[in-house]
């Protein structure tokens, strides 16, 4: 008889992770102390574009404790690539050497100049200050419209322009849809529109850190990394160092967001001074200098133009986009826009799609992945312009929606952009998302208020969103360019006593991979989730993998994880059969045991195991050993969606804002941990709804980041934001044997248009169509004055506007 | 400058430069790695333990102007291997992803549960104001830390009020 045990996925698991985390157990990178070890502090530019004429260390090298000061000319040719960048998106791409070091020229406020080696971190960033740098300050380009003008100041000269690359995707060229110029040519309704995606800071708390030991046959470095693995690799290619040389351990890491997916001249810097002086050091950098030298995320202009039939029925969508990759190329920084590409045609049916961005070097911080990385900008351009099309026709935005979506029965469904949704039910999500926000009270209290001329107005916005998860087919990935592939790699192996260690290549950063990978070996294997241990972050004791990102994790890494168990139960079915003395078509396993069908005769994985291990009596040619290994190259990508809802107050005459509730419905396929996805939505929405209404990373004039610390760039406080009501629909994926769809950015995708649209939409009737992100009370107060005076001063034009969005928004 | 500092029910005498941050000296000195440090403007309160029964971030406070405190930090909490209901309601409640904030917020929650035994959602939002958290969109802290005062209130089980009654020796009652 088998027992019937509760199937592990889908259950609330409390996570295994959290012990450690909530004792103070934690393996930061940073609590980590070798003997002899030395501590690296960087010395920063302080200017945003300058020649470098001299840099004297003198004085620095005979401070108290330290041990050596290093100059980009002495660091520097070692690499002879420079800092890599794994995607270059057109064969002319522009990609200049980003130096470890700079020596010649500094092209950002934040670059490294000089480097000091001292006993203690202390003792190394005094030393700092006895560093005496001469710069010859050059001209500074700022902002995107500015880098492409005429007669702009170049940032890197030798190429003659601040034109990184132009990527274009049409679909009349594609063959996936019609011409776009046809359909701006003949439609009914033609909108265009403008959004700026503000530069944001992805300010994970723990701080970035490495420490370097050279001292054994392996140089083995610790790192607050997302990507163990690709660093490893890139270390081997940046230095040319042998790669069974370099390993590569991602301890705990306290955070990512795509802000630890780079490969840093820090990290590069500490090994070539730790082999040079033949000691262990120490990197950890201060929340001041993560602010300018950890990549930046977002930063575009949309240029956005749609097309429509007067009945509602979307024809065309064309998205010019400039990019700001920044001084220089991040890893994967040029691919962002174009993750993009795919993803503006959103949930919807366009005919005609074209789109086309151009990549711009400024003299800023570089940009990079950023959670959702393309695709939270995309989704805010088709949500914002979806909401305007809908005033502009005189229809209920989510009516809009309505008509345009792909209907349930049409999955699969090839989009416009050529991706092929594999399966969704916009439906289902809206109608749940809609009864748990009372959509129709508040649209009814909304028209209250504005009859009323209420000084504190409501606002309802949506946004309906899908993504593309499950980053990515490897052959996807080389047809855009992209240096490697998406698959994942997984382990299993079964100890004698029984027990079984999990070693994964998707290392996580608080995603919960330990939890969640017990949860599916559990199923698969029969055992408890308490026998279970998952292994990651290490590149000798999981020595393949693609690491964490793009919510690739368990769409990718977690099949990898259930391809390997399959073949452990491959394995040990022979041997059942071998030690039951039957045939293995006669065996069935379940709940952890091999039954002979119609006895109770039965043995489980756990004597396999020791049978095995023991190799006393083994089927002749069998390996004494249950270990499988698999990889996991998806053919698709997974298409989370959901139906955002968000009411805010508007109060008009401070122009505060505040979210009175926000409601979502997300489907993410079968969850593996109800409890996980919760809690990764909500921190999704916190992130997504902070750059509607908080986060902004600026500049001033020469270039100097005046938001460089938590007391300037405003994350939100838990004062700052509401409590969520989140609930889900499930879907499964067709496309991986889970079902699921991965969930890591969704909240953040989501988010941000739903928040701008609902305070837009609380002031429209006071003219107003935009307001650029964050959404500051001083923004939207100047919004609704410069409306209002508008109105009164330019007369009939601006009333008659009025009247008819009036009339709109009112329609219900 | 020598000073004494008990940290985690431990006496500790040490040399230390009058700069040295609290938190430096926990870490560096103490090995106390469990308290960790988010930011250099005491903005994020990665860095919060008890200094005298009352929450501080460490990093604004110098280690000599905690010579002849008591400091209870994230890894002197747990009794006899039974973790304080706080913890607790961390771990039931999901109220950590990285994990990086979380110490901090833990020690904010004691703190902010013995001044007020039963805050409501605003109260708990507004105690957390100077702990930053950038994975969990706070929604399961406040539901922790409202968990744990329930866990915690006289009347809820023999166990609860012994958990309780210690916190409140440790923390508020504690304190001068
Ligand atoms: S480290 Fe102390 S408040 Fe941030
Ligand atoms: S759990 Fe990651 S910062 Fe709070």
């Amino acid at each position: 008889m088998t027992s019937t045990i509760e199937p592990e996925v889908g259950k609330s698991r409390r996570r295994k992770e959290d012990e450690r985390l909530i004792t103070g157990r934690t393996r930061w990178t940073d609590n980590l102390t070798l003997p002899g070890m030395l501590h690296l502090a960087v010395l920063r530019s302080p200017f945003a574009h300058a020649k470098i004429v001299s840099i004297d260390v003198t004085e620095a090298k005979s401070a108290p404790g330290v041990v050596a000061v290093y100059t980009g000319k002495d660091l520097d040719p070692e690499s002879a690539i420079g800092m890599p960048c794994a995607w270059p998106i057109t064969p002319d791409m522009k990609s200049p050497r980003r130096p470890i070091l700079a020596s010649d020229t500094v092209n950002f406020a934040g670059e490294g100049v000089a480097v000091v080696v001292a006993r203690t971190a202390a003792e190394a960033q005094d030393a700092l200050e006895a560093i005496d740098v001469d710069y010859d300050e050059l001209p500074v380009v700022l902002g995107l419209e500015n880098a492409l003008a005429e007669g702009a100041p170049l940032v890197h000269e030798e190429l003659g322009t601040n034109q990184n690359a132009v990527w274009v995707f049409d679909s009349a060229g594609a063959g996936t849809g019609s011409d776009v110029e046809d359909a701006i040519a003949n439609s009914e309704v033609v909108l265009k529109r403008r959004f700026r995606q503000q530069r944001l800071v992805p300010a994970f708390m723990e701080p970035r850190a490495c420490v370097v030991d050279p001292t054994g046959s392996q140089l083995v470095m610790w790192s607050a990394t997302q990507v163990p693995h690709i660093l490893k690799t890139m270390t081997a290619a940046t230095l040319g160092l042998p790669e069974h040389k370099v390993r590569v351990i991602a301890p705990d890491v306290g955070g990512g967001f795509g802000g630890k997916i780079a490969v840093l001249p820090e990290e590069m810097m500490s090994t070539l001074i730790a082999q040079r002086l033949g000691k262990p050091v120490k990197w950890t950098e201060s929340r001041s200098e993560t602010m300018v030298a950890a990549h930046h995320g977002r930063d575009q202009i949309q240029d956005l133009t749609i097309t429509a039939n007067r009945d509602g029925t979307v024809t065309g969508l064309k998205v010019e986009l400039l990019a700001d990759m920044g001084a220089y190329l991040g890893l994967v920084g040029p691919g962002v826009p174009i993750l993009g590409a795919f993803m503006f045609n959103a949930i919807y049916k366009f005919p005609a799609y074209h789109f086309a961005c151009t990549n711009v070097f400024t003299n800023t911080t570089l940009t990079d992945a950023y959670r959702g990385a393309g695709r939270p900008e995309a989704t805010f351009g088709i949500e914002r312009i979806m909401d305007e099309l809908a005033v502009e026709l005189g229809m209920d935005p989510m009516e809009l929606r309505e008509k345009n979506w792909i209907k349930h029965e049409e999955f699969p469904f090839t989009t416009v952009a050529g991706l092929t949704y594999d399966s969704g039910n916009y439906e289902a999500a809206t109608a749940k998302a809609k009864e748990l926000f009372d959509y129709d009270g508040l649209r009814r209290e909304q028209k209250e208020r504005r009859e009323s001329g209420d000084s504190v107005q409501l606002g309802i916005g949506i946004s309906t969103f899908t993504e593309m998860c499950g980053l990515a087919p490897s052959r996807v990935l080389g047809s855009l360019d992209y240096a490697a592939g998406g698959w994942e790699h997984a382990e299993i192996r079964v100890l004698p006593t029984g027990k079984i260690e999990v070693i994964t290549g998707a290392s996580a950063h608080g995603q919960g991979h330990e939890t969640a990978w017990s949860q599916i070996v559990a199923d698969k294997l029969g055992v408890p989730f308490e026998d279970i241990e998952v292994i990651h972050g290490d590149t000798q004791s999981s020595h393949k993998g693609m690491d964490t990102y793009g919510s690739r994790s368990l769409v990718v890494g977690g099949i990898a994880v259930v391809k390997a168990a399959d073949k452990v139960l491959a394995k040990a079915k022979p041997i059942a059969a071998h030690l039951m003395e039957c045939a293995e078509d006669d065996l069935e396993f379940e709940a952890g045991k091999f039954s002979v069908k119609g006895t109770d005769s039965a043995t489980s994985i756990q004597d396999i195991a020791w049978a095995v291990f023991s190799a006393h009596n083994l089927p002749d040619g069998v390996e004494p050993s249950l270990d499988s290994a698999d990889t996991f190259d998806p053919e698709n990508f997974s298409f989370p969606h959901g139906t955002h809802l968000c009411a805010a107050e508007v109060d008009t005459e401070t122009g505060r804002v505040r979210l009175r509730s926000y409601v979502c419905v997300d489907d993410v396929g079968v969850a593996v941990n109800p409890l996980i996805v919760e809690g990764q939505v909500h921190g999704g929405l916190a992130q997504g709804i902070a750059q509607a209404l908080f986060e902004e990373a600026v500049h001033d004039e020469g270039g100097t980041l005046t938001t460089g610390t938590f007391a300037d760039y405003l994350l939100p406080s838990a004062a700052d934001l509401p409590s969520f009501t989140t609930d889900r629909t499930e879907t499964p994926s067709t496309t991986n044997p889970l079902g699921a769809k991965g969930v890591g950015e969704a909240g953040t995708i989501a988010s941000t248009p739903a928040v701008v649209n609902a305070v837009i939409d609380a002031v429209r009737h006071f003219g107003v169509d935009d307001i650029e992100m964050p959404l500051t009370p001083m923004r939207v107060w100047h919004a609704i004055q410069h409306q209002t005076a508008a109105e009164g001063g330019l007369g009939s034009e601006a009333g008659g506007g009025l009247g008819s969005i009036d009339a709109t928004g009112g329609a219900q | 400058m020598r000073i004494t500092v008990t940290v985690d029910g431990t006496s500790y005498t040490d040399d230390v430069e009058p700069r040295t941050l609290l938190v430096h000296h926990l870490r560096e000195r103490v090995g106390k790695v469990g308290t960790v440090v988010g930011c250099d403007t005491s903005n994020c309160g990665a860095c919060t333990v008890h200094l005298d029964g009352h929450s501080v971030k460490s990093c604004s406070v110098l280690a000599v102007q905690a010579d002849g405190c008591e400091v209870t930090t994230i890894e002197g909490l747990a009794r006899d291997g039974e973790l304080h209901p706080v913890q607790k309601a961390f771990h039931e409640n999901h109220a950590l992803q990285c994990g990086f904030c979380t110490p901090g917020m833990i020690m904010q929650s004691i703190d902010l549960l013995a001044d007020n035994p039963d805050p409501d959602e605003k109260a708990v939002r507004e105690g957390l104001e100077g702990n930053l958290c950038r994975c969990t969109g706070y929604q399961n802290i406040v539901r922790a830390v409202r968990d744990a005062a329930h866990q915690m209130r006289p009347g809820a089980g023999p166990e609860a009020e012994r958990l309780a009654s210690d916190t409140a020796s440790r923390v508020g009652a504690g304190g001068e």
